[in-house]
């Protein structure tokens, strides 16, 4: 999960990491009342989790607070890149005399975390690792051992901070270490971490990742989520525990296990360049269970889009066996009662096949074709969503 | 042969007192597994029965691996204890640790690979189905059922795309069939499994299936180009997913650039890897080399 600046911002505030007072507003008069109260000149950031908010008129000065409310006006609303801002953040301006970058991440390639660091911030680090990459320190860390005082001395003198920024940066690495850990981050960056005029380093802007399979011991996180930007079909599927992701197009999707679901969205989408172009609507991972019970809650999440013409469901029975997936097909179906409206390509393999397919044909449920195989079910599902 | 696992392999199962636990033990001394112990410091010295089978459960990994000569763990333990339970096994220095568990922080898994550098373990998973030598041994939840033992190894990140294309080729067989799991941070990577096959005198190719997340698939590509002389067939999941959604496994998830199906692919024909379209289309790939 990423947070949006202004939770990032205080989340390393939490942690001991120095930031500039400040505060998130929903309307321009919130943010005239938090530019009043910090009492000088602020900044008026859009809140939205997309790079390039500065070009867009998304980061705007004000002088006052009638000032700050106009720009948080002008911002509200603003569509970013596709996001539309809901929120800004108000924080008191300041001059920036030098500006860094620190951060760490999850290096999955090399399976352990890494530290980056440069004395040149200010820019997208993507294009600093490129074009400048001996500016950029990098540095692994042992996650069995962790930041200390000396490592994170280590990461600062290989960035080659100067001697009065020192040990400010020291401590905000330490810091910082304790965000990512202790939060269960896996991507805690500050760009910029920048030098006020009177030498005080600290962060002007952060981005955050959160790991959502420590949720269990992050009782806090939940409400870090940000359930206005989430689409409904998304929300009404995560309350049932199912694993769904909306998408563009027409054949809904419902199968067990992500890669075979995965796959099934790319052979729908290839069996849908023979029927202009119709392509899967969503992503659906139903477990290895696929018992009535989940079928059923599956089958409305997919059946409640209006973009679904028609629905393919890609069973393998592993370790269930296909006789009870067509049952849950059966049952569901019931359940649904009229609500079932759109064809149900169904293609079962695997373990008790010949009873599962024995169910669904004496069942013979109008809306339901059963295809043996993968591909020719992809390409019947796309030929009935084109229909 | 096999990889990892073969008929010498004495099995224990840590969280085999679970649901999930007793449920896939049974399943695992169905199909032949030999299954020595369990683990749970609450339930030491009692025993547990499968279909008249006894299996005693330990108080500890090192305690089952004094009594019974277990080399494999299996471990269900749910993620709050995760980390815990393959520390255990690691620091009992058991050859190989195979964690079934999803949905362990990726922090500590992170944490257990550090660990475990320099030990004696392999660590397969987590987020994973385990692994399957057919007509030998079963560490995990695949089905034991759908092949039978044969030439074709096959390494892989998603559990049901295994059972695709080992249901695929059925008829041919498979040395072993390892699924390495869907996580960001696994223990044994595609390029393992990869090694391990050229060195199988038994296994004559292999099918590797990969998807989107990460760089494993081109890594892979660059090993196989220096080190594989056997055919290999891969396969990659997500050419349609779009980026910064998480495709269902932690790790499968399109950032930039970074992660695409397009990249993997191209890596991998780029190796000489055949690479199919959809997993009927790997198959036949597969079915054409094995033919000559």
């Amino acid at each position: 999960m990423d947070l949006f600046e202004y939770q990032a911002r205080d989340l390393l505030a939490s942690h001991g990491v120095p930031v500039l007072p400040g505060g998130v507003a929903e309307t321009p008069e919130q943010a005239e009342a938090i530019a009043r109260e910090i009492g000088q000149t602020v900044v008026v950031k859009a809140q939205v989790k997309v790079g390039g908010r500065g070009k867009a008129g998304g980061v705007k000065l004000a002088d006052n607070p009638e000032d700050a409310r106009a720009r948080a006006q002008d911002i509200l609303g603003l569509d970013i890149k596709g996001h539309i801002t809901h929120k800004v953040m108000v924080a008191q301006a300041s001059d920036i005399a030098e500006e860094y970058y620190f951060s760490y991440l999850l290096d999955r390639s090399n399976r352990t975390f890494l530290a980056m660091a440069s004395v040149e911030g200010g820019m997208e680090i993507e294009q600093l690792a490129v074009e400048r990459p001996e500016a950029l320190a990098r540095i692994p860390i042992d996650a069995s051992v962790g930041v200390d005082a000396a490592k994170a001395a280590e990461i600062v003198d290989a960035a080659g901070f100067a001697p009065e920024v020192r040990d400010q940066v020291i401590a905000i690495a330490i810091s910082l270490w304790d965000v990512f850990t202790k939060e269960d981050a896996t991507l805690v960056e500050i760009n910029p971490l920048a030098k006020a005029p009177d030498g005080t380093v600290l962060a002007l802007d952060a981005k955050v990742t959160l790991d959502e399979n420590a949720a269990f011991r992050q009782a806090g996180h939940a409400a870090l989520e940000d359930t206005a930007a989430a689409d409904p079909l998304e929300a009404a599927a995560k309350e049932k525990d199912l694993n769904y992701v909306k998408l563009e197009g027409e054949v809904g999707i419902i199968g067990n296990g992500a890669g075979l679901v995965m796959s099934t969205l790319d052979v729908v989408a290839y069996a849908g360049e023979e029927f202009g172009g119709v392509k899967p609507a969503n992503f659906l991972d139903i477990g290895g269970g696929a018992s009535a019970e989940v079928m059923g809650n599956g089958l409305h999440i997919i059946l409640s889009d209006p973009a679904v013409k028609s629905v393919f469901v890609n069973v393998f029975g592993g370790i269930t066996s296909c006789d009870a997936v067509a049952n849950g097909i059966v049952s569901a179906l019931q359940h649904l009662g009229d609500e079932a409206t759109k064809p149900l390509v169904v293609r079962l393999d695997g373990n008790n096949v010949e009873e599962g397919r024995r169910i669904l044909a004496e069942a013979n449920h109008p809306l339901v074709t059963v295809v043996d195989t993968m591909d020719g079910a992809a390409r019947r599902a796309a030929e009935l969503a084109a229909a | 042969m096999s990889i990892f696992l073969n008929e010498n392999s004495k099995v224990i199962v840590q969280g085999m007192t679970g649901s999930e636990g007793m449920k896939h033990t049974s399943r695992m001394l169905a199909s032949g597994t030999a299954i020595v112990g369990g683990v749970n410091p609450r339930k030491a010295g009692t025993s547990v029965d499968f279909d008249g089978t006894s299996v005693p459960v330990f108080g500890s990994v090192a305690d089952a691996m004094k009594e019974t000569g277990a080399d494999v763990s299996v471990i269900f333990v749910p993620p709050p204890f995760a980390k815990g339970a393959a520390i255990e096994a690691v620091d009992a220095q058991i050859g190989l640790a195979v964690i079934i568990t999803e949905g362990i922080p990726v922090h500590d898994s992170t944490f257990v690979w550090a660990h475990a550098q320099g030990g004696a373990t392999r660590i397969i998973g987590p987020n994973c189905p385990g692994l399957i030598s057919p007509g030998r041994s079963n560490a995990g939840i695949i089905p034991a059922n759908i092949t039978k033992q044969g030439k074709i190894g096959l390494v892989s990140k998603s559990g049901t795309l295994t059972y695709q294309m080992m249901y695929e080729l059925r008829d041919l067989g498979f040395s072993t069939a390892v699924g390495i799991g869907g996580d960001p941070v696994i223990g044994t990577t595609h390029i393992d499994c990869l090694e391990a096959f050229e060195a199988d005198p038994e296994t004559e190719a292999i099918v590797m299936i990969g998807e989107i997340g990460g760089d494993a698939e081109e890594r892979a590509a660059d090993f196989i180009k220096a080190n594989v002389t056997k055919p290999v067939v891969g396969y990659v999941a997500g050419f349609t997913a779009p980026e910064g959604k998480t495709m269902g496994h932690a790790g499968a998830i399109v950032s930039g650039s970074a992660g695409t199906a397009q990249a993997k692919q191209e890596a991998l024909e780029a190796a000489g890897v055949r690479v199919g379209k959809t997993p009927s289309e790997t198959a036949r790939l597969m079915r054409e080399i094995i033919a000559g």
